[in-house]
């Protein structure tokens, strides 16, 4: 354990301000500090990827980030998806209307990490989905309608 | 028996209704056990231990314990006034099983790595693990046992006090008279013998467990919030083992990160928070990371398969006989002993087979990580042996893997079909599932092609597999659990409440975690009771809310509990009935109900919708004499019959024979569960169990060193697959309705998983078959099958 650094980070568009012990980690940060338990933790190798996030707009496994290295930087989490009045962010949308989740934990995780594909790859093919979450692992769907969500939301 | 092709919705039942559950999962507002916000808790962390088998000289908690943020250290020696009883087996499957002592904590052994030792608890999560670091353990390091024919033989004794490795032997001896089944082998024109291994797998719930007991400040009352599939049978358990009054624990299963079998159990941490609450007086929890996850909760399968068919002329089966070795693991966990024992009626599959069957399976413990429930317990294991042997049998009598099993399965007219073991299959067709899948992977054309590809020499060999199974489901009638010393029953219990303003609410006692049950029950509901399914609400896995239930797990949430939802509308619809015939002066045997209406038969004007006798019985101003008023329905239901979904699927791979790459061209599903309450979500039950059978095929393996060290221990080490690994599934379905409850349902949660990892390995094999290979060990991985290639030695 270290001395504490004071770190400023904006998650969802609102500014926080905290001390933070150096080995925090950034989903620690967001979990515990900020107190958004959305992103969750589902490994201890940076293997899964249930802790995606968008740092500075990009696609982040959050474990694999410390939260000082987050300073002054715009953190995005599933949180900060959907619109104010609650409408659901397309990537959302479309996996509810295909069932891409079950027990719904890979969940954040795969919508944040789909989302930042599609804006990198507008328009995917099967393949490049598949590829594009191989950081993300999901035991309950299969990946089959986690992929057909992608490609619905692709197409909307 | 009707069968029909496609589901047949009435109003909302059958259809795709999207899930009620998705968006608070999909907006991060879900609350899992471990976002639980819990001013004063204490964090536990669990030292574990390194070595498989060990004594325990000495433990020093000196520096642990001054470490700042730390508030107590506790051995497993500091806490043994603290149980009532040892952890709960609460399936001795015979009646001299043995069955070591097992605490939360170990005291003078320890039999596995990753066996708790001492706990921490502290300020925090970080300092409790920081803390566990700083205690000292004296070890005596005894020689592991990781492999089941060197615990078979008693080389080493893991517990000494039992005297040998070997917790029980079960057998299953079904002859229609003695000594049929040798006689059966001495007649056969063919015989197969075949020997499979079945490797342990972890679960890998992505969520792992996580823990939090909440004391109560005054009365002794304890909440136990835990990520578990069975919240009721936990309280049991629990407040026998710890011995609390069961009145006075409360268990809930938050939001559930998946289970897979792997959450049905009474686990150490959880029996640990409890105690330790009751202790300091104040709230403790625990989070599991994956690390520990993939060495301290257990493990699936762990089996060593040996299969003996018998057959005729025309390939027709007249005798099977089976041997088992299975994988404990260092203790006895819930129903560890019990897995291996539900596949014990499934090693004939889908086929017709004489009073001629001899099972018989040995239990033994190893020092590795218990074993217990993992999606499908017993019955995948059971299924890939037959449905490999099958594939064998072809081999040996020379016709196409799939006319052999036209040849041998239960004809449809013979349903219900009482089977060799006595229990009555409940309804199926086979040829229909196989034929549908057949035509959807167009077996004859890839044949045709395979014939064509798989020439000498070709280094890219085609293959096909296929796989025809039962689930057998809907755990289970009380009284067969009984027969099988199961000391629970198989009851599921659901309350039906119509609200004042004519809202639902159903109480259940199946506790979903994933599956969809909120989702599922209120289509049930709305279709009884001929309103909006938005209108239900499902409330499930708190104990005070839903005290009676039996949980999730077998396959069993719809046919048991689902059916026990729709039993109490009908309940409720008949006093209803007795209260709109009041009101409408008529005959109640008068009235006809649908769409949520009473009409007098025939006199289209009389009529009074459910919403004004929900508040006429609510008021209770004017009920009919003797009757209670409000309107609601509780059911216990405990089913006369298991229930037996089954289907056909098929697969297709080409495999580079320089590389030992298996490439999986396509997967084909074709399952019947009955009637299909939303197919969205018996697809997606399927998609997810395939692609775990698959997994198990070519992917995962809980690989151990020989000192016991699991050499797998994270999720960058074990090859769980991921989206790039595995194929599309085509799913395509039959239903044949289940005559054995009145919804017609079957259940659907481990179909996928039963059917997969034989379709796919009797795929690889059938590629390789030309080369001479008859055999290939999962997980198929290139180098193993690349090994098998070279073994058969046959010129390519």
């Amino acid at each position: 354990m270290g001395a504490s650094v004071e770190i400023t980070v904006t998650v969802n568009g609102t500014a926080h301000t905290h001390d933070v012990e150096p080995r925090t980690l950034l989903v620690q940060y967001i979990r515990e500090h900020v107190g958004l338990t959305g992103t969750n933790i589902g490994c201890d190798t940076s293997s899964c990827g249930a802790c995606s996030i968008h740092l500075d707009g990009e696609a982040v496994k959050s474990c694999t980030v410390l939260a000082v290295q987050a300073d002054g930087m715009d953190v995005r989490t599933i949180e900060g998806m959907a619109a104010a009045d609650g409408t659901l962010h397309p990537m959302q949308q479309a996996f509810m209307e295909n069932h891409g989740l079950q027990c719904g934990y890979c969940t954040p995780g795969m919508v944040m990490a789909a989302t930042s594909l599609l804006e990198e790859n507008p328009n995917p093919t099967e393949e490049d989905v598949r590829l594009g979450l191989e950081g993300n692992l999901c035991r309950c769907t299969g990946y089959h309608n986690i992929v057909k969500s992608v490609l619905a939301a692709a197409d909307s | 028996m009707t069968i029909t092709d496609e589901p047949t919705a009435t109003g909302v039942l059958g259809t795709r209704m999207l899930r009620k559950e998705d968006p608070a999962l999909l907006t991060g507002e879900s609350v899992f056990t471990n976002d639980m916000k819990i001013p004063g808790a204490l964090y536990m962390a669990v030292l574990r231990s390194p070595y498989a088998h060990a004594r325990i000289v000495s433990i020093d908690t000196t520096a642990a314990a001054a470490l700042p943020g730390v508030r107590a250290v506790h051995t497993g020696a500091d806490l043994l006034d603290d149980w009532a009883a040892p952890m709960p087996c609460a399936w001795p499957v015979t009646d001299d099983m043995l069955n070591p002592p097992h605490h939360p904590l170990a005291t003078h052994k320890v039999h596995y790595v990753g066996d708790g030792v001492a706990v921490v608890l502290a300020d925090s999560d970080s300092i409790a693990h920081d803390a566990i670091e700083l205690i000292d353990v004296e070890y005596d390091p005894l020689d592991a046992v990781t492999e089941l024919e060197d615990a078979l033989s008693d080389r080493v004794v893991i517990h000494e006090d039992l005297g040998t490795n070997s917790s029980y032997t079960w057998n299953l001896l079904v002859e229609e008279q003695d000594g049929a089944v040798q006689q059966a082998f001495d007649d056969a024109t063919f015989t197969v013998h075949e020997r499979y291994v079945q490797q342990r797998l972890i679960p890998m719930a992505m969520e792992p467990r996580a823990v939090a007991v909440v004391p109560q400040p005054f009365g002794g009352e304890l909440t136990l919030y835990t990520a578990t599939q069975i919240p009721h049978v936990l309280k049991v358990m629990a407040s026998i083992t710890v011995g609390i009054a069961e009145q006075q624990l409360r268990v809930v299963a938050p939001a559930v990160g998946g289970g897979f079998g792997a959450k049905l159990d009474v686990y150490a941490e959880e029996l640990l928070c409890l105690a330790l609450a009751r202790k300091h007086g104040v709230p403790i929890r625990w989070n599991e990371t994956r690390s520990e996850n993939t060495v301290a909760t257990i493990q699936g399968r762990g089996q060593i398969q040996h299969i003996e068919l018998a057959a005729d002329d025309d390939g027709k089966l007249t005798a099977v006989r089976v041997r088992l070795v299975a994988d404990m693991g260092g203790y006895l966990q819930l129903i560890t002993p019990g897995i291996p024992i539900l596949g014990a009626f499934l090693y004939a599959g889908v086929y017709d087979l004489p009073k001629a069957y001899d099972f018989s399976c040995t239990g033994v413990f190893t020092t590795l990580t218990p074993t217990d429930a993992y999606r499908g317990a017993g019955r995948p294991e059971a299924t890939y042996a037959i449905e490999r042997a099958m594939d064998a049998l072809a081999r040996e009598v020379g016709v196409d893997p799939l006319e052999l099993r036209r040849r041998n399965f239960i004809a449809t007219d013979k349903y219900p079909y009482e089977a060799f073991t006595g229990l009555v299959y409940d309804s199926g067709d086979h040829d229909k599932a196989a034929t549908i899948a057949a035509d959807l992977i167009d077996y004859d054309g890839f044949r045709a092609r395979q014939a064509a590809q798989n020439v000498p020499g070709a280094t890219k060999r085609l293959g096909i597999g296929l796989s025809s199974y039962f689930e057998m489901c809907g755990l289970a009638p009380s009284r067969v659990l009984a027969s099988l010393n199961y000391s629970a029953g198989g009851w599921e219990a659901a309350t039906v409440r119509v609200l004042p303003t004519s809202k639902v609410q159903v109480v259940t006692g199946t506790s979903p975690h994933g599956q969809g049950h909120e989702t599922a029950w209120s289509m049930i509901v709305a279709d009884k009771l001929g309103i909006d399914p938005a209108d239900v609400d499902v409330l499930h896995s708190d104990t005070a809310i839903a005290p009676l239930g039996m949980d999730t797990y077998g396959s069993r949430s719809l046919p048991v509990g689902g059916v026990a939802v729709g039993m109490a509308c009908d309940k409720v619809i008949e006093k209803a009935k007795q209260i709109a015939a009041h009101q409408l002066e008529a005959n109640a045997d008068d009235l006809e109900f649908s769409g949520g209406v009473f009409r007098v038969a025939g006199s289209p004007d009389a009529e009074v919708p459910l919403a004004a006798i929900a508040f006429a019985a609510f008021t209770a101003h004017d009920l009919p004499d003797g009757l209670e008023p409000n309107l609601e329905a509780q059911v216990t239901y405990d089913p006369p019959n298991f229930s037996w979904p089954f289907g056909t699927h098929m697969c297709t791979v080409e495999i580079d024979t320089e590389t030992g790459e298996i490439d999986v061209l396509d997967y084909v599903a074709v399952d019947d569960c009955g009637v299909q309450v939303n197919p969205n979500i018996v697809e997606g039950q399927v998609h997810g169990g395939v692609v775990q059978g698959m997994a198990q095929a070519l992917y995962e393996g809980a690989h151990y060193d020989s000192d016991g060290n699991l050499q797998t221990s994270t999720l960058a080490d074990y090859l769980m697959p991921a989206a790039s690994d595995v194929p599309p599934i085509t799913t395509g379905h039959s239903v044949t309705p289940s005559p054995t409850n009145p919804l017609g349902v079957k259940g659907v949660g481990e179909a996928g998983t039963i059917g997969s990892a034989s379709t796919v390995m009797n795929a690889v094999v059938d590629a390789l078959s030309g080369l001479g290979v008859t055999n290939v060990e999962m997980p198929a991985s290139p180098n193993t099958v690349w090994d098998a290639i070279n073994a058969a030695g046959a010129p390519s």
